[in-house]
């Protein structure tokens, strides 16, 4: 259907025209923007019944046909639900963000950047084409980046936005080089044609590799252990970006896609281990240091990184499914990933409400530091009321809908010790013990965000704006909408059970689909005899009295080993990064172009060297050669002599005659085998060079004494021995292996190809005219050269240029 | 201190034209004999230097008023545009011609468009180094 690529599109052109309308009508831009999400969640939602209905919709534009990549969208179950987050939530953040972003704020910016990151997210979960996944992947990143460093002039917004781009770019081009693999395991890139064929590539090598490298990138975008660093620096980030990017949206694109490649990975052991296992350790570590954190905003960052941990562990366990066939476990195991679907759905209501809450109190009252805030529920009824839903529902607490997912998480995880895959015995039991744990601190850190910001005194000398004052209606609409929807789903949880996450579940087990029992009935209640009920009750009981002791037991986050973080790691491992590569680079890099001789020549000596010594190349035949007649020795000799002299003279003047002696030496050579052109030439060429070298050594300082080392001097000479005797022994080889006639018996025709008996100006003049054209021009170029260099000097006396 | 150098001078007037008599000839004989336009345009150029070392460049300038940046540029002109003119007559670009003509004084002479192309070379030859040696002598 065209119209799902048309709704990737339509937040991009979107964001087109919004600098020419905020030119127009200003401030009041935020109403326009809210249209596009608005008319894309309507259009998404009429989508459902349908999508219901088992139908899927996919539409391929054709883009770069001989690589195989294609626009394809396709919307299944998993991706409407997905699309229908982005676009409600996002509809909503834009309402609160008209209310919260003051009209001094470049709002064009703001909201140029956020219709770019809504369409890009559109277009990850729409997409069907690994390629086009990665290009909407990364543009997410882009995007992201942009909006968290939104206060550019803010030291700490450019911190995190870097911080931010490096690890999810860092993944994303892992995750990139791992659709790679798989295109070239099974020759497409299409994720359905990839999940129809990859049954029979698992046995191959890169098969795993593939796998770890889209994980890394699932998981840098997910925020999971130990790529969880960003997420609370980005919280630098306006709050209606918090609440947009960094809790509904962006950090589950992981988790989509982990739940997207769960039907061409899940069938491996590795994958549940490694999904499941990080899950939860980044669950406990998610809720374990998000008690401990002073600003709203950290907090809710680690429990974001908490819950998202939670996700990802349901997602893991759930591909058990996939490992034995379909027989009856196979559903009951398929439960992870349907409560992992609704707590994604849950999650997202009520942490987008509380990011809303945190960001009313920050702008009313000028602080979001819990040790300053306090007592404000008298006169701030409706945020409270909203805190106290979020963050209950959170929590875990009926009657809210995070009850419902968190009894569903627990059931799972119960299930999970009945697993034939596991040691039932002890992982099962451990992935328990350590869920329930993370679920106390989790009860901890709902309750101080509600108790330590409502109840308790106000201490109104400690806040920066001393208004006491309600936020207004509008910023409270978005906030209420999402509260209304987070008791709504705990009354009627079978809605979206039966409507949206059937469907997922259909996309997320192909080989499972309309199975009876796949997507489950949600209930309230279970019964007495249901584990997780009384796990819930021992969560709420330890998590009261954890909560009243805080203050005794807050301590051990100062115990040596807490304190580590990976941010210090990460800033180590940055500082380390630069530092090392400024060192390697200066290490080489010296600024003297005699170090740079030294490397071309030993290179020469190496490359050359070793490939003559290796092929053995080197054989000597001198059976063709003439006779060497008594001048020649004598003009060798001069020759030697002279070059050896160049080396110890003291002036350079005496250098440079001894120079000149070389280069008459070289035409009374030529003279004596028989080249008149050449050595008239060279006589002539000699006699001008020399002449400009003196004349050009006249302002030249007196010749220093070279003072460098006696081991430089050495290494120096060795050098220019070993490129000497290199030169040598390649000179004496292709000189005596012939391999075939030389050509130059057609040119001794010269008189009547080319009218002239001599050969060599023949040659220079006809045959082989083009050379002699070219290096007439470059001659040509040497003088204007000359000429341009020395006015351009006189010039430059007058500072009339730039340094 | 004013050095009076007659003799010098004197002898430069004579050897000037040698010079000179003898670069036309290395030019002209190039195509049967040593020489051709590189070393013609040498030694050209070397009667020229000569003028420089013996007289003041201002002198020299006045006696040749050439601008031997232009030479030069005619020069490469030259030999670049003899090649377009073998292109003009359907020819492969540079391919030389030659044929034999009975001139009036000379007898049956080779005329050839070698003879344009090394031409060529040559002014560009004595127009660079001309041009090299006094512009670096003006900056003395």
């Amino acid at each position: 259907m065209l119209t799902i690529t048309l709704s990737i599109f339509i937040p991009f052109l979107a964001a087109i025209f919004i600098p020419f309308l905020y030119k127009r009508i200003g401030r009041h831009i935020g109403w326009f923007v809210i249209i596009v999400p608005i008319a894309l969640f309507i259009l998404l939602a009429s989508f459902i019944p349908s999508i219901a209905n088992g139908e899927t919709y996919e539409h391929t534009i054709r883009w770069i046909d001989s690589a195989g990549i294609h626009f394809t969208t396709y919307l299944d179950g998993l991706s409407l639900i997905f699309g229908l987050l982005i676009t409600g939530v996002g509809s909503l953040v834009i309402l609160y963000s008209i209310f919260y972003l003051s009209e001094r704020e470049s709002l064009g910016r703001f909201y140029v950047y956020l219709l770019l990151f809504m369409g890009a997210m559109l277009g990850v979960v729409f997409s069907d084409n690994l390629m086009v996944l990665y290009v909407f992947w990364e543009l997410t990143s882009i995007s992201s980046f942009l909006l968290i460093a939104f206060w550019y002039h803010r030291k700490k917004s450019r911190y995190g936005a870097q911080k931010s781009m490096l690890i999810t770019v860092s993944g994303g081009i892992a995750m990139l080089a791992g659709f790679l693999m798989l295109q070239f395991l099974t020759g497409s890139f299409s994720v359905r044609e990839i999940i129809a064929t990859i049954g029979q590539y698992t046995d191959e090598p890169l098969f795993l590799f593939a796998m770890l490298l889209v994980l890394l990138g699932a998981f840098t975008k997910s925020a999971q252990f130990p790529f969880h660093i960003w997420l609370p620096d980005a919280m630098e980030a306006p709050t209606p970006v918090s609440a947009y990017l960094h809790s509904a949206t962006m950090v589950k694109a992981g988790i989509y896609l982990v739940a997207r490649f769960t039907p061409i990975f899940g069938t491996e052991m590795s994958w549940l281990y490694i999904v499941s296992g990080g899950g939860i350790f980044t669950l406990f570590w998610g809720s374990f240091n998000a008690v401990k954190q002073t600003d709203l905003k950290a907090l809710l960052a680690y429990s974001t990184i908490s819950q998202l941990g939670l996700i990802m562990s349901l997602i893991g366990l759930g591909s058990a499914a996939l490992n034995q066939g379909a027989d009856a476990n196979s559903i009951l195991y398929a439960q992870a990933t349907f409560a992992a679907l609704f707590h994604l759905v849950n999650h997202s209501t009520f942490k987008g409400a509380l990011f809303m809450v945190v960001g009313i109190v920050d702008h009313e009252l000028g602080t979001r530091d819990i040790r300053r805030l306090g007592g404000l529920m008298a006169f701030m009824p409706v945020t409270f009321t909203i805190a106290l839903i979020g963050s209950f529902s959170m929590a875990g607490l009926p009657p809210f809908n995070g009850f419902l997912s968190k009894e569903m998480f627990f059931d799972a995880l119960v299930n999970a010790r009945n697993f034939d895959l596991f040691d039932a015995s002890t992982i099962g039991i451990l992935f328990l013990v350590v869920a329930w744990i993370a679920s106390v601190f989790t009860f901890v850190y709902s309750m101080i965000i509600v108790f330590q910001t409502f109840f308790g005194e106000l201490h109104i000398e400690k806040l920066e704006k001393q208004s006491t004052r309600e936020a207004s209606i509008g910023m409270l609409i978005a906030p209420s909408i999402l509260a209304v929807l987070v008791v709504g789903i705990f009354f009627f949880p079978n809605i979206i059970g039966n409507y949206l996450l059937r469907p997922a579940m259909n996309a997320v087990y192909p080989t499972l689909a309309g199975a009876e029992g796949l997507a489950p009935k949600i209930y309230a209640w279970h019964g007495f005899e249901s584990v997780a009920l009384w796990m819930t009750v021992g969560v709420v009981v330890v998590g009261t009295i954890l909560y009243k002791t805080l203050r005794y037991w807050k301590g051990i986050y100062t115990v040596a080993p807490m304190k580590w973080s990976l941010d210090s790691v990460y800033n180590a491992l940055l500082e380390t990064l630069e530092n090392g590569s400024s060192f390697l680079t200066r290490f080489y890099m010296r600024g003297y172009l005699k170090d740079y001789l030294v490397y071309i020549f030993s290179f020469f000596i190496v490359s050359v060297g070793a490939a003559i010594l290796l092929t053995g190349s080197y054989s000597f035949d001198f059976s063709n050669n003439a006779p060497i007649s008594l001048n020649e020795y004598l003009i060798v000799f001069a020759m030697i002599v002279a070059a050896i002299s160049i080396l110890l003279v003291k002036s350079r003047k005496t250098a440079m005659i001894l120079n000149g002696v070389l280069g008459y030496s070289i035409a009374f050579l030529f003279v004596v085998f028989r080249a008149p052109d050449l050595a008239l030439t060279q006589a002539v060429v000699e006699t001008v060079t020399t002449a400009l070298f003196l004349l050009a050594f006249y302002f030249l300082p007196e010749w220093k004494k070279e003072d460098s080392p006696i081991r430089t001097k050495v290494f120096n000479g060795l050098i220019a021995i070993s490129v000497g005797t290199i030169v040598t022994v390649l000179a004496l080889t292709v000189q005596g292996n012939k391999m075939f006639e030389s050509i130059s018996s057609y040119f001794e025709d010269s008189y009547n190809l080319a009218g002239g008996k001599n050969i060599v100006n023949t040659i220079l003049g006809d045959f082989r005219a083009f050379d002699t054209m070219l290096e007439v021009v470059v001659l040509f170029i040497a003088g204007i050269g000359v000429y341009t260099l020395i006015k351009l000097k006189v010039q430059k006396e007058g500072r009339d240029y730039e340094d | 201190m004013k050095i009076n150098d007659v003799i010098l001078q004197t002898v430069t007037k004579i050897v000037v034209f040698i010079i000179l008599t003898f670069g036309i000839e290395l030019f002209l004989a190039g195509h049967n004999s040593p020489g051709g336009g590189f070393i013609g345009g040498l030694v050209l150029s070397s009667a020229f230097v000569l003028l420089y070392l013996v007289h003041d460049i201002e002198t020299v300038r006045k006696g040749i008023p050439f601008d031997f940046k232009k030479i030069a540029a005619i020069g490469a002109f030259l030999a670049v545009g003899t090649g377009i003119g073998a292109v003009l007559f359907g020819e492969e670009f540079l391919t030389q011609a030659f044929d034999y003509f009975d001139l009036p004084v000379f007898g049956e002479t080779e005329l050839s468009t070698v003879m344009l192309f090394e031409a060529g070379v040559a002014l560009t030859v004595v127009g660079v180094v001309v041009t090299i040696i006094s512009t670096i002598s003006e900056d003395v």
